[in-house]
């Protein structure tokens, strides 16, 4: 059972977090959630991310955009870095949001294989 | 791919955030007696006009720029026209939109309700300030979340931490299950 009691403990935890966690999170994960995202399956997407995110204790938000204009690499995840370093990838399902999460926010590597631009290199050849 | 009523709603929901809406009621209605499942999602965004909320439902009507078509309001229309139901929208420049949906809950066409814990968490999720509430009813229960209140309960904590957002989930998904075992 969830209860607002549960919520205040969730509460302490968040407080302790951010206080060892200064200067806020490293990265920052957008995911596409316009109807083209939803129909393409972003939403177990985003709940996983939210869910590993959570349970890991990973150091980053999750976000939402919308439609970001590339419908049919939907659904499609962001990174960004403090540096506003960006990183787009495409056709993203829940096995790959955790390997996304573990590789390039737990260790800070790209994986490149999911991105746009392997995407794009694969439809030319 | 439109396989339960919550992938409507969300639609309906996304709809209302990207109208800038701070401000979002979602009621939920779903009552044997009556048999009738009824949806309403009232926000206070953008609106639009009468030729533009008359047009809204029909597919090939967007203002989007990214894609010529929009489907949210046109799939939930038409779910109401195969499932013996009502759709209307109302809606008023720079007040707000109203969309509701009824449709006969006994009806062989009649998708599950599916999760709304998890649309509700996504709504929150797409706007941290967004004042969003769910009204859910049946015959003899209701269950009611505010998101503001949850907010004074974090007091300076975010809606937004992973954390948080699960529990609003859960909590959401809990509410309803309760409210429809007392039901009967
Ligand atoms: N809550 C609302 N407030 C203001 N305008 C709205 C609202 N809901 C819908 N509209 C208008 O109606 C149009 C059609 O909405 P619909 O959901 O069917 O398609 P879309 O949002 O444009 O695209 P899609 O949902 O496919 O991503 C929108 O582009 C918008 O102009
Ligand atoms: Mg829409």
């Amino acid at each position: 059972m969830k209860s607002l009691e549960d919520l205040k403990k969730l509460r302490e935890q968040a407080l302790k977090k951010v206080e060892m966690r200064e200067g806020g999170k490293d990265y920052r994960v957008v995911v596409g959630m316009a109807t083209c995202g939803i129909a393409a399956g972003a939403r177990p997407v985003l709940n996983k991310l939210v869910e590993e995110t959570a349970n890991n204790n990973y150091n980053c938000t999750i976000t939402q955009t919308g439609c970001i204009g590339m419908c049919v690499y939907e659904p499609i995840v962001e990174v960004f870095d403090k540096n506003e370093g960006h990183t787009t990838y495409v056709h993203v399902d829940p096995d790959k949001a955790i390997k996304i999460l573990e590789e390039h926010i737990g260790k800070g590597n790209i994986v490149e294989e999911y991105t746009v631009e392997a995407a794009r290199k694969n439809e030319g050849k | 791919m439109m396989e339960d009523l919550a992938m409507h709603i969300i639609e309906i929901l996304m709809n209302s955030i990207a109208a800038g809406a701070s401000k979002i009621l979602l009621k939920i209605k779903n009552s044997i007696k009556e048999d009738i499942i009824e949806i309403s999602v009232e926000d206070n965004g953008k609106g639009m006009n009468e030729e533009t909320a008359k047009k809204a439902a029909s597919p090939f009507s967007t203002s989007r720029k990214t894609r010529k078509i929009g489907m949210g309001l046109a799939f939930l229309k038409g779910l109401c026209d195969s499932c013996n139901g009502i759709f209307e929208i109302s809606s008023e420049e720079g007040i707000g939109t109203k969309v509701k949906a009824s449709i006969q809950k006994s009806h062989i066409d009649t998708p599950e309700l599916g999760d709304i814990g998890e649309i509700c968490m996504s709504s929150i999720q797409a706007n941290e300030d967004l004042d969003f509430t769910l009204e859910y009813n049946n015959d003899k229960e209701s269950f009611i979340f505010s998101s503001n209140e949850i907010k004074k309960e974090l007091d300076g904590v975010s809606l937004i931490e992973p954390e948080i957002l699960l529990w609003i989930k859960d909590y959401i998904n809990q509410g309803i299950k309760q409210a429809e075992e007392d039901n009967v």
